[in-house]
């Protein structure tokens, strides 16, 4: 496992508001908001001339707006054509790819400067057509057949943790209540709301309606009532990420290039993808994502650190279950003891590592293409101290890290972040 | 062309279920074992397979009752009222396979325990006039 043959910088990083869209915003729409957002953030600024080549990650424009070819079609809208421009795919790590791919485009010494986008376009379709196209990102031959979707893999493997580490739904509820409290904080996500605000605002209607008042004594009475319905035993609505549509702006350059654009660049120092078997049944382990393990090796020993010195990460929550497996896989924790670290608050932004301070997929939303570049986008912000509202952590971050999981876990790309 | 003859691929491993029979490929060279069909070993990159029939008899691996179903399941069926359970189940011959759960209560979804006894159950749909046969399991 090599180093990187050129040191490799991030200069600038924005992204639309992420949600559901009146009227509809498709990927152009999207995509030149993120791209404006990420330009602000270039110090000296940048222009289409100054960049060498336009990368796209995208789940499934194809399925979902019926439009393939990204690439070009992005590049052109922000005046790049007619440099190269490449779509790439990886289901919900596709963004993530397009970075890593820039990564090693510009350490290669071929280019010195390329924007990565991430965009998803999800609400032109019905939602029972979005689950059907998600579901496509899992083994169609074999899981599909057996009725598996999308939240049921997530859930299975919840089952098989549960099973081995005793881990509860009150577990996974802590989750999804610790990410609401970082989407409220986040001008971007698509649900500005704790999940007490949520619970409240239910209380509220109930009240103003004349209806039966709920008697919740606190969000874990909510998250246990028929407001928060089953999906898939044990996941419940709100242990899974939102269907959202969005789109993110990455701008890299090589070291030595950098200092033309900013004096403080984000050095990105490891970058490693793994990959699984589509299907569980095709694995050794259910309680672990072993793309995830090793795309985290290949990253740790890229950037000489070790997991405990990542200060915050950005971590693929698409389920409840998938934060708590990711802090483990990831190294931040032993098998089986996430769950303790979440109960004791350290994964919140005021504690020990701080964990989707941007609010997570689950509550700033999960636009699959775009998610990637989304989460580099908040550790951009956080690293400069620019985090918006009351999020930005107390601390200085020197090192930070994000994990984007593709699939059921058949795909992982982890970048490592230092001042 | 003999059943033992059939080609290594998965449609063929799929015109076994539909005739209720649960096969796997075995490695001629290392004897490693694929459930689904595999025409080449992993283990010792041999493509030298042969057809084995398994025992239909496993262990519950991983398991979940699902309220919002694929289009192919509401088509069967199942809705929010009629959950069905989805299933990873560990065959006695050591791979894994996914399948329905059946004969459980899947509105009780606590009531279902990894590592329970199971026994291959042939699930036949009627669609457009024709029977289709899922691969599906069931409590011993």
């Amino acid at each position: 496992m090599g180093k990187l043959a050129r040191k490799v910088a991030l200069v600038g990083a924005g992204m639309s508001k992420f949600g559901r869209n009146f009227p509809l915003k498709r990927n152009p729409d999207m995509w030149i908001e993120a791209w404006l957002n990420a330009v602000k953030t270039v110090d000296n600024g940048i222009e289409p001339k100054d960049i060498d080549a336009c990368y796209i990650g995208n789940y499934s424009s194809d399925l979902f707006n019926h439009q393939g070819h990204l690439g070009p079609q992005m590049a052109n809208l922000v005046g790049l054509t007619p440099k190269p421009a490449s779509r790439f795919e990886g289901a919900c790590a596709s963004s993530g790819i397009a970075l890593r791919q820039a990564i090693l485009a510009i350490a290669s010494g071929v280019h010195d400067v390329i924007v990565v986008g991430g965009v998803e376009c999800m609400n032109e379709l019905p939602t029972a057509l979005v689950t059907d196209t998600l579901a496509t990102a899992s083994d169609s031959l074999f899981e599909y057949p057996a009725g598996a979707t999308f939240p049921g893999l997530y859930a299975a493997v919840a089952s098989a943790h549960f099973h081995k580490y005793g881990t509860t739904s009150e577990d996974l509820m802590r989750v999804g209540i610790k990410n609401h409290e970082n989407g409220k904080e986040n001008p971007f996500a698509q649900m500005q709301q704790s999940i007490k605000d949520l619970m409240n605002s239910k209380i509220q209607r109930a009240q103003k309606e004349g209806k039966n008042v709920p008697d919740w004594k606190d969000e874990f009475d909510f998250l246990k009532s028929s407001s928060n319905p089953m999906i898939a035993s044990p996941l419940r609505l709100f242990d899974c990420s939102l269907v959202t549509d969005g789109a993110a702006c990455l701008f890299l350059a090589a070291e030595d290039v950098a200092k033309k654009f900013t004096d403080t660049p984000i050095r990105i120092t490891g970058t490693g993808q793994g990959s699984a078997a589509l299907s569980l049944h095709d694995r050794e382990t259910l309680t672990s994502f072993i793309a995830t393990k090793e795309a985290s090796r290949q990253a740790y020993q890229m950037s000489g650190l070790k997991p405990s010195d990542i200060q915050i990460a950005e971590v693929h929550d698409c389920f409840t279950i998938a934060e708590i497996l990711a802090m483990e896989d990831l190294g931040f924790y032993e098998k089986g003891k996430a769950v303790k670290a979440v109960k004791d608050g350290e994964s919140r932004r005021d504690g020990s590592k701080p964990i989707n301070t941007s609010g997570g997929l689950k509550s700033k939303g999960h636009p699959v293409g775009a998610t990637g570049t989304a989460q580099a986008v908040e550790i951009f912000k956080q690293m400069r101290g620019i985090a918006e509202r009351n999020r930005q952590v107390k601390f200085d971050v020197e090192r930070a890290l994000t994990h984007n999981l593709g699939g059921s876990g058949g795909t992982c790309v982890v970048t490592i972040y230092e001042k | 062309m003999t059943e033992t003859d059939k080609e290594f691929t998965i449609q063929s491993y799929l015109e076994y279920i539909q005739n209720k029979k649960l096969m796997g490929t075995k490695c001629k060279n290392c004897g490693e074992l694929y459930v689904p069909v595999r025409q080449l070993c992993t283990k010792c990159n041999s493509p030298n397979m042969e057809w084995v029939e398994m025992s239909g008899n496993g262990k519950l691996a991983a398991f979940t009752c699902i309220t919002v179903g694929t289009p192919y399941f509401i088509e069967k069926g199942y809705d929010r009222d009629r959950p069905y359970c989805f299933s990873v189940i560990k065959l006695e011959e050591g791979p894994m396979v996914s399948a329905q759960l059946v004969g459980v209560d899947e509105t009780k979804p606590d009531t279902i325990k990894i590592e329970m006894p199971l026994k291959v159950k042939f699930l036949e749909t009627e669609i457009k006039g024709e029977t289709k046969v899922d691969l599906g399991f069931e409590p011993k």
